[in-house]
């Protein structure tokens, strides 16, 4: 028991009985310490790799929604096909305020002078920015072909993002697809099912009145079939958030002035 | 406790399969076998934490107090996870999002904590470190078998590249669809734990009760 006497400060801690209670609480603190800053670390030096990732799958999702992705490409060459625009969803109108490559819609709905908080809101995303980045595709005779408008809203468990190809007569559907969501694997997440976003292609937003028509159900409504898209099976508050979250960003306040112009064939 | 490191190693392999004898893992083993690429990472991530994990916990083993012994091990276990989900994002992102939350989910996988608590808790970190890399060899050798199967006989291919021809893409397999299901992982499971029961008969359970001829009244 003389060794016990020789040893120093951190000799006595660690011979300590462990269940004391003043050990218990620092190897908790030190435990949680140490994770901690090795969680961080590993977060703050990866996060310019993941980004980049982030912003490579967001432009293979347009290009995905639009039908023009095939696997191997090249996705920033692709991209390049689309010409981006800054939307004042007001107007319906294009702005060039904000550099449209670089501008972030998602941030600037943080940012008080570029967004406003929703009184009505359907699709549970709060504040929403008053602009938006669209991309266009236009054919090789420079008409417009089609517009990809970013959409997103809440659904059971998370925030649903994603983007809807409308054609250029701002009313069929050409698809729509959703790249970053958290709903269950096999129920909501099945919105990443090709056969059920195949269901999108094809359908109509409005009625022959203008009316917005197009609604995420699980029984087709009294608008006809080509306003209606299967909800799905064992997802329904999934496909509740889907439903408003198109029905919202197709509506006023969304970009219901943006689609009158294309119908009117104002771009 | 005579084990060999050898033995420690390839225990877990066949004769004392985290999957096929103890039964544990199977949430995650349904999910990510559809393709054999998802389930290759799934292997390497839980293999990772098992080994490093049991590490870690087995260096603390004489510190821990044993009253709050389950949270440290679950504060490794789970900065540990992060660390593989951060890599994965960084660096292997499609997959990643195929593995959505199956990498968080690691952290409840019964065969970590199971390692943790039983093995690494009571001895020296190379040897945790060595039972740790094996049960996850294990956990993965399962993982893979059933990935072969599924995705072969599923899609026609192994690892992307195409096997066998599918209807599909003009060739001559009709793919049996319902083994790209999460089901047809149990079927598939079930079988490989009665084929190895065959093989290993020490493997098969004693009844916990025995039906007894009533006689009729």
């Amino acid at each position: 028991m003389a060794e016990t006497q020789s040893k120093g400060l951190i000799g006595r801690f660690l011979a300590a009985s462990p269940d004391s209670v003043g050990k218990t609480l620092f190897i908790a603190v030190a435990v949680c310490l140490v994770a901690s800053m090795i969680v961080s670390t590993a977060a703050v030096s990866l996060r310019p790799v993941q980004e980049i990732n982030k912003k490579r799958d967001k432009q293979l999702n347009v290009l995905q929604v639009a039908g023009l992705y095939e696997p191997g490409q090249n996705v920033a060459e692709a991209f390049a096909a689309f010409e981006p625009q800054v939307l004042d969803l007001e107007t319906g109108q294009f702005t060039d305020q904000f550099d449209a490559a670089s501008f972030d819609d998602l941030a600037a709905a943080q940012d008080p002078e570029l967004s406003r908080a929703l009184d009505n809101d359907p699709a549970g995303i709060g504040r929403q920015s008053r602009y938006k980045t669209v991309y266009l595709l236009r054919e090789e005779n420079g008409d417009l072909d089609k517009v990809i408008l970013p959409i997103h809203g809440y659904g059971l468990w998370s925030t649903l993002y994603g983007f809807i190809a409308v054609e250029e007569n701002g009313n069929d559907i050409f698809g729509l697809q959703f790249y970053q969501h958290g709903e269950t694997p096999g129920l909501g997440a099945e919105v990443d099912n090709p056969r059920w976003k195949s269901l999108w292609s094809g359908k109509k937003l409005h009625d022959e009145s203008g009316a917005l028509q197009i609604s995420v159900a699980k029984a087709q409504g009294p608008a006809g079939p080509e306003h209606h898209i299967d909800a799905l099976a064992g997802a329904t508050l999934t496909s509740v958030g889907v439903d408003n979250l198109v029905k919202f960003w197709m509506g006023e306040e969304g970009y219901a002035p943006f689609l009158a112009a294309l119908q009117a064939g104002e771009l | 406790m005579a084990q060999t490191k050898k033995d420690m190693l390839v225990d877990p392999l066949v004769d004392n399969n985290p999957i096929t004898l103890q039964v544990l893992g199977i949430c995650s083993a349904l999910a990510v076998t559809s393709s054999l690429q998802v389930a290759f990472v799934m292997t390497l991530a839980v293999t990772f934490v098992t080994a490093f994990s049991s590490m870690f916990i087995s260096i603390l083993r004489n510190q821990i107090p044993s009253s709050i012994r389950i949270i440290v091990q679950m504060v490794i276990i789970a900065s540990l996870v992060i660390l593989v989900d951060q890599v994965l994002k960084a660096y292997a992102f499609e997959i990643s999002k195929t593995l959505s939350v199956f990498v968080g989910l690691i952290i409840t996988n019964c065969i970590v904590m199971g390692r943790a608590e039983a093995f690494a808790m009571s001895n020296p970190p190379v040897a945790s470190f060595i039972d740790g890399l094996g049960n996850g060899m294990g956990y993965g050798l399962i993982l893979m078998l059933v990935g072969i199967i599924r995705e072969l006989f599923g899609s026609g291919s192994l690892f992307g590249i195409t096997i066998l021809e599918t209807v599909n893409n003009g060739g001559w397999y009709v793919p049996n669809g319902m083994l790209l299901l999460p089901p047809s992982a149990f079927f598939v499971i079930g079988l490989l734990i009665w084929a190895f029961r065959t093989w290993k008969p020490n493997q098969v359970e004693e009844r916990e009760y025995k039906i007894q001829n009533v006689e009729a009244h």
